[in-house]
């Protein structure tokens, strides 16, 4: 057993012996964990980032809701035990799966099943990693002049180019992008461009982005896997390359680029390993729909709603981000990355992104 | 010069009261091709159970559908009523308000007379054929065969053929057969509908329908007991209009002012007549076909200046609460109501000289939709009211009953409340204040409607008792399953993680309970209702108390007990003294009653005493007026054990805002 096997088997039985003693001394079992919501969530000057305030719930045998969750942790507790023990691992869909036969502690969501997952993580202060659970979730893809070298899965070391070596799905993020796995060797690149869409990313692609402005291009697919936010941190930590994110300009693109900079909420024990507190927003802003005169879509109710709710989100509380949200409020109006080809397929590469990063001072 | 007036007069002629119906029909209900079909078959099914139950006998009723043409169907209704003498006959269903109920005051089904000839009218003006009736009663030992129709000019019975025969193995009973246009529908306004919710209220009847598809659905009767007779009553004094009393002084027998009084009117007795005259300034010896407008006025006045007794009320036939309940689950079992909320029956009052009493049934739950306004069962006499539900007293009574209080959803507290309901109304009344002739709707009487109102109240009141028990055991339940299911499993789990003996659970699951919880079940099996009450001590002291019981009187059986009980009362009331309860520990009660039906008891009812009861779920602490004797009655003292309260914040219940996408 390593060292982190040991850690992580001796966190996991204190859980379980917490819960034995309470029962023995008579008392309603129960667990502490710091509160996962968005007003407990803090600035850590320290890091940069966003983590877990000092509020905690509880998890407690009175409800049945509790008393369940602390039935599945026992269940989830003992088959990560035996994984250990076995050199085994599962991705979280397959825990779910083995816990159809656990009866009454049988999840009744897979997201239930990821909750618990990261409660573990957050009270044994393991990564899931180290609790041998993976995530199915793959990591995007990167295109772009670095050059990485990755052990593939017979243990031999492969290095690569990501831009030379890859074809037009660029390299593909692996799940696990610690060092032991990939390492980053050497760029030539100026700067890493984010991209919220597989659209907006074929087309900085094809319009030779990457080479002509000496970019990374890497592709978020949506709100970021654990591994590509991971993945973009070290790009920024070791190889020093500025990070800028370019999504769609609409409520939940705000929140895909506040994951990226500032960490997500549901992570938020380990933003400091996954958030890039350096990383800028490129657009699509709100005063880019009328600077810009894009083609647009009414604003949802829905819509309306998370804007308000970034309102009192700790993560959007700067001048900038208010002046967004309110900008888009008042326009009533949201618009994709896509509408810039409103002026032709070029123009997001002739045009936009380089007057924007000009600005940015991201391009000299 | 013939003046205006007499070319009038040429053109001015008796209309017929036939002739008068054929032109206005919608004022019996024929107005349309769906309504009329009911309507005709709704006369025709008053008419025979009226007279089954004139002749004391249990109603058998064939009511047969069958599709001639699109819209022309031949409708057969047969009863094993006493038959009509043949005389009789075509006046009966070929002449429109030729009836016996007409002048009597008591409570039947039909009143005027009109409703089964308007039928008979109504298919010869759509299809030009007569209706054949066959009839035979007891005495004859031949049936007639007669085809009527309807002389609309003269309003008399035309008779086209008439056969005597020998009816096949039928003793006595009427059949009739008649075509009409129509337009045969399902649905809550239907012929099914209509002849299920005769089968609610007519619980003796048994009914059986073919529909046009030639299926058969019969509804049983739920029991044998004839309802018992009604009694005729001479009208009575208060509420009396002018014309009539003038009608009834011109034709009275008695001679006398004083002996009419007395006589012809119910609740007037010898003083109170010499009262009234004294009063009106009229000699008792008076002859009354004599007393001009200005006496009668008078004689009027005086009536209505006196104290009166309130009519006799046996001439009214109640369901009864039995009966109601009996109906219901006949009729309704197939969707399984969770609840039948004991049925009430008010006592008679009166509505201008006529009693009248009101009946109210709540049936809750089960398959019933949960999502759409209740269903409202309107009855006047034991008929279903199918139409016109807004211009109706039920309707206005329900409607202005806040019923938010008693369980069910009503928005502002007014107005058809939402809910899995049915609220069955019952009127019953020598007579029926209908809107109109076509009986669909009972008129908005104050009276009437203040005693709707107090017996969906007491209905109510027993509905809602009903949820908050529910309410409060699913609570306790759950709690249950964790102390019970999810908890030992923790345990268990958490010994086998750190490797050490599963730990005693009683500190935590009292502490999660804190509670005695008493669980109980009643089931039905080869006549025996086997009862079972469960206690459960989840305090964390030991317990020792009282249960107490109510079971219909005389049905307790003796054999087979573990706990005797330390009383068992004529009234029904049962006492147990029950042996301390460890805490944690479960104790079981079981025993059996006798001699029941299976509806005559569903529902425990369950009572604790010498425990403090908010430390008891599952039963109600008892009343004051029980009156324990021979039981020792301590009270324990001791407060409640307070509840941990952390404040902490639920961490399963905060999870708003973890999704960032």
């Amino acid at each position: 057993m390593t060292d982190d096997e040991n850690k992580a088997v001796r966190s996991l039985t204190n859980i379980a012996q917490s819960i034995y003693d309470q029962i023995d001394s008579g008392r309603i079992p129960k667990m502490t964990l710091p509160l996962r919501t968005k007003g407990n969530i803090r600035f850590d000057p320290k890091h940069g980032v966003f983590k877990y305030g000092k509020a905690t719930g509880a998890r407690s045998a009175k409800k049945v809701n509790g008393a369940l969750m602390l039935l599945r942790t026992m269940y989830v507790l003992e088959f990560i035990e035996d994984m250990i023990a076995n050199s085994k691992s599962s991705t979280l869909r397959e825990m779910y799966y083995i816990s159809e036969g656990w009866e009454k502690a049988k999840f009744s969501s897979q997201d239930e099943s990821n909750l618990l997952a990261e409660d573990l993580e957050i009270v044994t202060a393991c990564m899931r990693e180290d609790l041998k659970l993976r995530a199915e979730e793959n990591g995007a893809s990167i295109i772009g002049d670095i050059t990485i070298s990755e052990m593939d899965r017979k243990g031999r070391l492969k290095k690569i180019n990501c831009r030379d070596d890859v074809g037009d799905s660029g390299y593909g993020i692996p799940n696990n992008v610690e060092r032991e796995k990939v390492q980053l060797l050497g760029t030539n690149a100026k700067f890493v461009i984010a991209v919220e869409t597989g659209g907006m990313f074929d087309r900085l692609v094809e319009n030779g982005f990457d080479e002509k402005f000496d970019a990374v291009l890497v592709h978020l697919k949506g709100q970021p896997a654990r591994s590509t936010r991971r993945m973009i941190k070290r790009l920024n930590e070791e190889l020093k390359l500025p990070v800028v994110v370019f999504t769609d300009g609409d409520p939940w693109s705000f929140r895909i680029f506040a994951s990226v900079a500032y960490g997500a909420i549901k992570t938020a024990h380990i933003s400091e390993y996954l958030a890039t507190p350096t990383a800028e927003f490129v657009g699509i802003t709100a005063s880019d729909i009328t600077n810009y005169k894009l083609p647009t879509d009414r604003l949802t109710d829905v819509d309306v709603r998370a804007l308000h709710a970034e309102l009192k989100d700790p993560r959007f509380a700067d001048e900038y981000w208010r002046g967004e949200i309110e900008t888009m409020l008042k326009l009533n109006k949201k618009a994709e990355q896509q509408a810039l080809a409103k002026y032709g397929l070029d123009f997001v590469t002739d045009k936009y992104l380089p007057e924007k990063l000009n600005n940015m001072g991201v391009l000299r | 010069m013939a003046s205006i007036a007499d070319e009038l007069a040429k053109k001015q002629k008796e209309i017929s009261v036939s002739e008068f119906f054929e032109r206005n029909r919608h004022i019996l209900g024929f107005d349309s091709q769906v309504k009329s079909l009911i309507m005709g078959i709704k006369e025709a099914v008053d008419n025979s159970i009226d007279a089954c139950e004139e002749a004391d006998i249990l109603p058998e009723i064939t009511v047969m559908i069958e599709r001639i043409e699109k819209d022309e169907f031949r409708v057969t209704v047969e009863d094993n009523g006493p038959g009509i003498v043949k005389k009789a006959i075509p006046n009966v269903f070929g002449r429109l308000l030729y009836g016996s109920r007409f002048h009597a005051v008591r409570q039947s089904r039909g009143q005027q007379g009109i409703g089964i000839s308007a039928t008979v009218m109504y298919g010869q003006i759509t299809t030009g054929k007569p209706a054949t009736v066959i009839s035979k009663t007891g005495k004859e030992d031949v049936a007639w065969r007669m085809d009527i129709m309807v002389n609309t000019k003269k309003n008399l019975p035309d008779v086209l053929k008439e056969d005597p025969f020998i009816w096949d193995g039928k003793e006595h009973g009427t059949k009739i057969t008649y075509h009409m246009n129509g337009r045969y529908v399902g649905g809550k306004q239907s012929v099914m509908e209509y002849l299920k919710q005769t089968a609610i209220v007519n619980p003796h009847s048994r009914i059986a329908f073919v529909d046009p598809d030639g299926k058969r659905t019969t509804f049983e009767r739920a029991t044998e007991k004839m309802p018992p007779a009604t009694k005729e009553i001479k009208p009575h004094p208060s509420g009396l209009e002018l014309g009539t009393l003038m009608n009834m002084s011109k034709e009275t027998r008695n001679k006398t002012l004083g002996k009419f009084l007395q006589l012809d009117f119910s609740r007037i007795s010898d003083r109170l007549a010499k009262e009234i005259c004294e009063k009106a300034d009229l000699s008792m010896n008076a002859n009354p076909a004599k007393l001009n407008l200005e006496e009668l006025k008078r004689l009027l006045a005086a009536i209505g200046a006196v104290k009166i007794m309130a009519p006799p009320t046996d001439c009214l036939s109640p369901i009864g609460v039995n009966l109601i309940k009996k109906g219901l689950r006949n009729v309704l079992d197939e969707v399984r109501p969770e609840f039948y909320a004991p049925p009430v029956t008010r006592d008679p009052k009166v509505h201008s000289g006529n009693p009248f009493l009101v009946e109210v049934g709540i049936v809750y739950g089960g398959g019933l939709p949960k999502d759409s306004p209740v269903q409202i069962l309107r009855f006047a006499n034991r008929v279903p009211l199918l139409y016109q539900q807004g211009a109706c007293v039920v309707t206005k009574a329900i409607e202005s009953t806040d019923w938010r209080r008693y369980g069910l959803e009503q928005r502002g507290g007014s107005g058809i409340p939402f809910g899995p309901a049915i609220i069955l109304v019952h009127v019953a009344s020598t007579k029926v204040p209908f809107t109109s002739e076509a009986k669909e709707a009972i008129a908005n009487l104050p009276e009437i409607q203040s005693e709707i109102e107090l017996a969906l109240r007491i209905c109510g009141r027993s509905l809602k008792t009903h949820l908050n028990k529910k309410e409060t055991k699913s609570k306790t339940r759950v709690k249950f399953e964790i102390v019970q299911e999810i908890l030992p499993l923790i345990a268990l789990k958490s010994a086998k993680i750190v490797g050490k003996p599963v730990p005693k659970l009683s500190g935590s699951i009292t502490k999660i309970m804190n509670v005695v919880w008493i669980d109980d079940s009643v089931s039905y099996e080869k006549k025996h209702h086997r009862v079972r009450v469960s206690i459960y001590n989840y305090t964390p002291q030991s317990q020792k108390f009282n249960l107490h019981m109510v079971i219909p009187p005389g049905s307790f059986d003796y054999k087979g007990l573990q706990f005797f009980p330390s009383e068992v009362r004529d009234d029904g009331k049962v006492s147990w003294e029950l042996p301390k309860i460890a805490s944690t520990e479960r104790l079981d009660i079981n025993f059996s009653l006798n001699g029941l039906n299976k509806e005559d008891y569903d529902e425990n009812e369950i009572y604790a005493s010498g425990i403090n009861p908010v430390l008891i779920i599952g039963a109600e602490p008892l009343p004051g007026d029980w009156d324990v004797k021979g039981m020792q009655i301590t009270e324990s003292e001791e407060a409640p054990v307070q509840e941990e309260e952390d404040e902490e914040v639920d961490y399963d219940e905060s999870k708003e805002a973890l999704n960032d996408d």
